[in-house]
């Protein structure tokens, strides 16, 4: 089978000199079309380098990244992105914010004020899957965090990305918001079927959501260890505390440990 | 005590509403009060006219000499109004061009801080040699002063865009121009409203300075001519017009901010909405 994404032993320096920091060294990693993979990793290891890299945004020092079989040398246009910080634009509603991608991303930019009230319905639709029904004028500010990072994944799929790459996007919110948040984005994997790269330190967040799980080493990061998560989908929060997913845990987090102390 | 329970938060309201009233009157009393100890203390220690004069004289030397206070109101308001008007149109294009491109910034931006460092009052009579004497060189006057601020102010804001949020963008494909129109621009106008109050009140004053050396009218012209005659009543009255005239624009421009970038300013009044 054909890989979406293959990233072929990939370093990157930062700088351009030979004392720059490395930052990424032979990194390979392969994602299937449609597949949830995690990447995890201890802090400061290049797992947001790997998300730029694999986007475009960055170009690799050595290596290649392949996506959709053809080689990246220029920002992707068939990605959505979220992060940790919401980044959403304080004077849009949060409708206007989760309808920004379709005012640049073609087909759709072209044809995006003829169809705007089509547009709106998906945006809305979109909006009330993650539970934000009735919140769609409201300004960002006027949301929880929470709410925010919602309407930020909202603005990451709207253009039916087929790439979504999401940077610790629940990293800083509380656990109970953050399992809510979990739910719903298994939801609209399930419903969409988009190719998912989540980097993230939190495990038990990887084995929930993902189909495999990479493990990065510490600067300059690779990868060390891949792990299949064998649940069933849909899966439930309780899956997490049984004991395979807890095996699994416990498992990467001795890979991460290694990895740290190998440094 | 009183025999009805009040609720708290009714009582707290009614405090509150009646603060609001007092700070909105505060100002006016200040210079009330301003002016009465003046008044005191010129009558008092019997200040001559033409070292300090007093209020009453200040107010009557203005309402006596009305028609041309006002004439030569209108011609500075004029002015200010042209110099500002361009000093917008180009500081905010100017502000684009150097926020968005780096090339730009670093090409130009040495030279124009360099050039805004020079004491406009300098400048001036270059403009009347090339000019001559009238309202050119004070427009030119009042718009060196209002550019540069306005130019800082769009260029920040544009320059000052999270790099996650250009991620996001570039990551859907946008392009330089894109970019500026949907996050630079916006985010840059609480910037440039913000602005706006600066360069209104400096270009008031410059062209104030530029009708005060060179020039044969406007408020600036007024009172040196009423100097020079020893009417110093008139020359203060003069500058009470001038100062209340910048309050005034300094109040539009800030309606204009509030009403344009409410989103920006959230803090004070979101709790209205």
């Amino acid at each position: 089978m054909k890989h979406f994404v293959d990233m072929y032993d990939v370093s990157l320096r930062y700088g351009e000199d030979e004392d720059g920091t490395l930052a990424l060294r032979n990194a390979t990693m392969r994602v299937d079309s449609g597949e949830f993979v995690a990447v995890v990793g201890p802090s400061g290891c290049g797992k947001s380098t790997l998300m730029k890299v694999i986007t475009g945004l960055w170009s690799p020092t050595r290596g290649a990244v392949i996506v959709d079989g053809r080689e990246v040398e220029r920002p992707l246009s068939i990605t959505g992105m979220a992060f940790q910080n919401p980044t959403l634009l304080p004077w849009r509603t949060t409708l206007d914010n989760v309808m920004l991608p379709l005012e640049i991303v073609q087909p759709h930019a072209a044809k995006f004020r003829r169809e705007r009230t089509r547009y709106e319905a998906k945006a809305r639709e979109l909006l009330a899957l993650v539970g934000l029904k009735d919140f769609e004028e409201k300004y960002p500010w006027q949301l929880s965090g929470g709410m925010q990072q919602r309407a930020s994944i909202c603005r990451a799929l709207i253009h039916d990305p087929s790439l979504l790459m999401l940077d610790e996007p629940f990293g800083a919110l509380d656990m109970f918001t953050r399992e809510e948040l979990w739910l719903a984005m298994q939801d609209i994997w399930i419903a969409r079927r988009p190719t998912v790269i989540l980097v993230t330190h939190d495990l038990r967040e990887a084995v929930f959501l993902a189909d495999r799980i990479f493990v990065m080493s510490a600067r300059p990061g690779r990868i060390i260890a891949e792990r299949t998560v064998e649940l069933a989908r849909p899966r439930a929060l309780s899956m997490t505390y049984e004991p395979y997913a807890v095996g699994l845990v416990q498992n990467l987090r001795d890979h991460i440990h290694g990895a740290r102390e190998a440094a | 005590m009183s025999e009805i329970a009040v609720p708290a938060r009714a009582r707290r309201r009614g405090k509150l509403s009646r603060n609001r009233a007092f700070r909105r009157l505060l100002p006016w009393l200040v210079v009330a009060a301003i002016f009465l100890i003046w008044q005191v203390l010129v009558t008092g220690l019997r200040i001559e006219s033409f070292v300090l004069p007093s209020p009453s004289a200040i107010f009557a030397a203005g309402w006596q000499w009305r028609g041309p206070i006002l004439e030569n109101s209108l011609q500075t308001f004029f002015t200010t109004a042209i110099g500002f008007g361009f000093a917008i149109v180009f500081g905010a294009l100017a502000g684009i061009a150097i926020g968005s491109s780096p090339l730009v910034y670093d090409g130009f931006y040495p030279a124009l801080v360099g050039f805004n460092t020079i004491p406009k009052v300098a400048v001036v009579p270059i403009l009347i040699i090339w000019f001559g004497v009238g309202s050119i060189p004070a427009i030119i006057t009042a718009f060196l002063l209002a550019f540069f601020p306005i130019l800082v102010n769009v260029a920040t804001g544009i320059a000052t865009v999270e790099p996650e949020l250009q991620d996001v963008l570039r990551a859907l494909g946008a392009s330089k121009w894109q970019m500026i129109r949907k996050v630079g621009l916006p985010r840059a106008m609480p910037y440039f409203f913000a602005s706006l109050k600066v360069a209104i009140t400096v270009a008031f004053v410059g062209s104030i300075i530029a009708e005060t050396v060179g020039s044969n009218s406007g408020i600036g012209n007024l009172m040196l001519v009423a100097s020079s005659r020893f009417e110093v009543p008139l020359a203060f009255a003069g500058l009470l017009v001038t100062g209340a005239m910048g309050i005034a624009m300094y109040a539009v421009a800030g309606a204009i901010e509030a009403r344009m970038t409410g989103w920006a300013t959230r803090g004070n009044t979101g709790l209205n909405k």
